[in-house]
């Protein structure tokens, strides 16, 4: 695979890594009791130690230390009984304590690898280099007041898993797919809510360029990026600004950039030259957390099926192609939604591939057009099972198992009602059909002359016409079968 | 290690603390001696010693996941120079 791309006088290879950060699912603060609830008004969700009030000592949430290790395991990754709480310091006006909480030399998770599935079969690996546990910060408006910036600090203090990559990546896709097989793998194991509107998901990515085979360039991170769309974005602009800089004899400065989403472009962030000497050492508020190993083991009881064991299970039980079934299982309620349809008729096991294509595109399609989901579709997993048994047994054509789909989707009636209500039964009469297709030949004889002359176009015509007749009923193999037999008799 | 001039500024700038000069020397002359008295430490042969983390041999106290409400924005706020709407307000900082 050819992943270079074209500067004006190289070929250039991106080498990029993402840091994700994932807001634990949890009810309270890391360090404190304050709610963890989005939307809720201004500063309402702020405890003392939220606020940095002088004497107050943070507590550690202990489910969040449990998530981060759920987390660790569902990444292949080494979880570290020792890990050890530092303060990372920086002012700014959304961090009250002056320093952020968060683990520096000892994090809680190690060394770990996901797998992003390609659409040609093949996967690729990306090395996780580390998970650690700190402190998000609050939230700051900075575009209500031309002098002012607001603060809500109701954010703060929730806790956040930093998932580091090694620079593994080497496209603008692949970083999307990373993204989104990490936030596939939290919600299945519900450590993460996964809203990346919301912020829960959010990444920073560093990006570099060089020419293939060069050691590493220098990088440039772009900071809190919150859409898939936006990632790619930022890194193909970043990219080519890199390229044109290097392609014209200039040399790449070790920046943070910000990525504007209404221009497209990056741009370095202001008065950062201070910004990197963080000054981190072991908060003397904090002991060290330890884990043990049977701790450990019983937090490794609660996981549960993971995208990727499930995929294999699909493929296995199904026959199903490992792309077919890795979208399958990027969304837990989509393969949640393919288990119950499958599972509503025994005969429905052989026809896995047409549920997955009725699912991944007519349904979604659908779904999609009138801005809902599969948690609240109207049509319930067991009825698009009906309905597809109604394909695989001939009772129906595919075409119009489409629309019987649509009414099903507005009326919330099952496949079997609307097709017989309709009277939409195929025809698979052989008598009936050949009665059609005799009235086509004979209303249609300068066109049955110009196929036999060799127009093979016109056998479409007189399909169309066929259907038209018995108003899209008829068998099509049967209609196409009869069809090309009459026309060839008539020579 | 030597507490400069440059060190104490940059320190001081990174810390948000405004030194006028002779604040500055006395600075220097207070942390080197700090510095100093630390570095005796440097005599101890530590090697094949676990760091200490904790003198108490206590362990990290845990808490259960149980939100509390606190509806604190007033108590919050109380100290705050400025604010608006429940926000704090501060002189803007862009980025």
């Amino acid at each position: 695979m050819n992943n270079l791309i074209k500067g004006e006088k190289y070929e250039w290879e991106m080498v990029i890594g993402l840091e994700i950060h994932a807001q634990v699912k949890s009810n309270s603060k890391l360090f404190s009791s304050s709610s963890t609830k989005f939307g809720s008004s201004p500063n309402s969700q702020v405890s003392l130690v939220d606020a940095a009030m002088p004497g107050m000592l943070p507590v550690i949430n202990k489910y969040c230390v449990e998530q981060a290790v759920k987390t660790g395991i569902g990444l292949n990754a080494k979880i570290n009984n020792y890990s050890v709480f530092d303060r990372k310091n920086y002012f700014y006006a959304d961090l009250p304590q002056g320093y952020q909480i968060s683990q520096y030399k000892y994090p809680i998770v190690g060394e770990g690898k996901v797998t992003i599935d390609f659409k040609d079969g093949t996967s690729k690996d990306i090395s996780i280099v580390r998970l650690h546990l700190e402190q998000d910060a609050g939230k700051s408006l900075h575009d209500q007041n031309p002098s002012k910036t607001y603060v809500d600090l109701n954010r703060s203090g929730v806790a956040l898993m930093e998932i580091v990559s090694e620079p593994d990546i080497r496209t603008p896709d692949e970083a999307g797919m990373y993204l989104s097989k990490i936030r596939s793998i939290l919600m299945y194991l519900n450590t993460c809510d996964g809203n990346m509107q919301e912020g829960s998901l959010r990444a920073d990515v560093n990006i570099s360029v060089r020419k293939p085979g060069d050691q590493y360039g220098t990088r440039c991170e772009i900071k809190n990026l919150n859409s898939i769309k936006f990632i790619k974005q930022a890194i193909n602009y970043e990219a080519k600004r890199q390229i044109e800089i290097l392609e014209s004899g200039g040399s790449i400065e070790q920046n943070t950039m910000l990525f504007n989403t209404s221009t497209g472009k990056t741009r370095p962030m202001r008065n950062k030259e201070e910004a990197h000497d963080y000054r981190y050492f072991p908060d003397p508020d904090l002991l060290p957390l330890e884990i043990s190993q049977e701790e450990i083991e019983k937090i490794k009881l609660s996981i549960p099926e993971l995208p990727d064991e499930l995929k294999n299970k699909f493929i296995d039980t199904y026959k199903l192609s490992n792309y077919d079934a890795s979208v399958l299982t990027a969304e837990k309620q989509t393969s949640d939604y393919f288990n119950k349809s499958i599972n509503s008729d025994p005969e429905l096991k052989n026809h896995a591939k047409i549920v997955v294509n009725w699912i991944t595109s007519e349904l979604f399609s659908l779904l999609k057009k009138n801005n809902l989901n599969l948690n609240n579709s109207p049509v319930s997993p067991e009825n698009l099972g009906q309905l597809i048994k109604l394909i695989s047994n001939n009772e129906i054509s595919g075409k119009i198992a489409k629309d019987v789909l649509e009414v099903m989707f507005s009326t919330g009636k099952t496949a079997r009602q609307i097709v017989d209500e309709k009277g939409l039964q195929q025809v698979t009469d052989q008598g009936e059909i050949e009665k059609v297709i005799d009235e086509v030949i004979s209303d249609n004889p300068n066109m049955v002359k110009e196929y036999l002359d060799g127009k093979d176009k016109l056998l479409g015509f007189f399909v169309g016409q066929a259907m038209k007749k018995t108003k899209g009923k008829a068998n099509p193999k049967i209609l196409n079968d009869i069809l090309k037999n009459k026309l060839n008799k008539e020579n | 290690m030597k507490i400069d001039k440059n060190t104490i500024n940059k320190i001081a700038r990174l810390s948000r603390i405004k030194l006028d000069d002779k604040e500055s020397e006395e600075y220097i002359n207070d942390l080197n001696s700090i510095l100093d008295w630390v570095e005796q430490l440097n005599e101890v042969n530590t090697e094949n010693v676990e760091p200490l983390s904790n003198i108490s041999s206590s362990i990290l106290p845990k808490r259960e996941d149980v939100s509390k409400d606190s509806n604190s924005s007033d108590e919050i706020l109380e100290n705050a120079p400025d604010k608006l709407e429940g926000f704090f307000a501060v002189p803007k900082v862009v980025e």
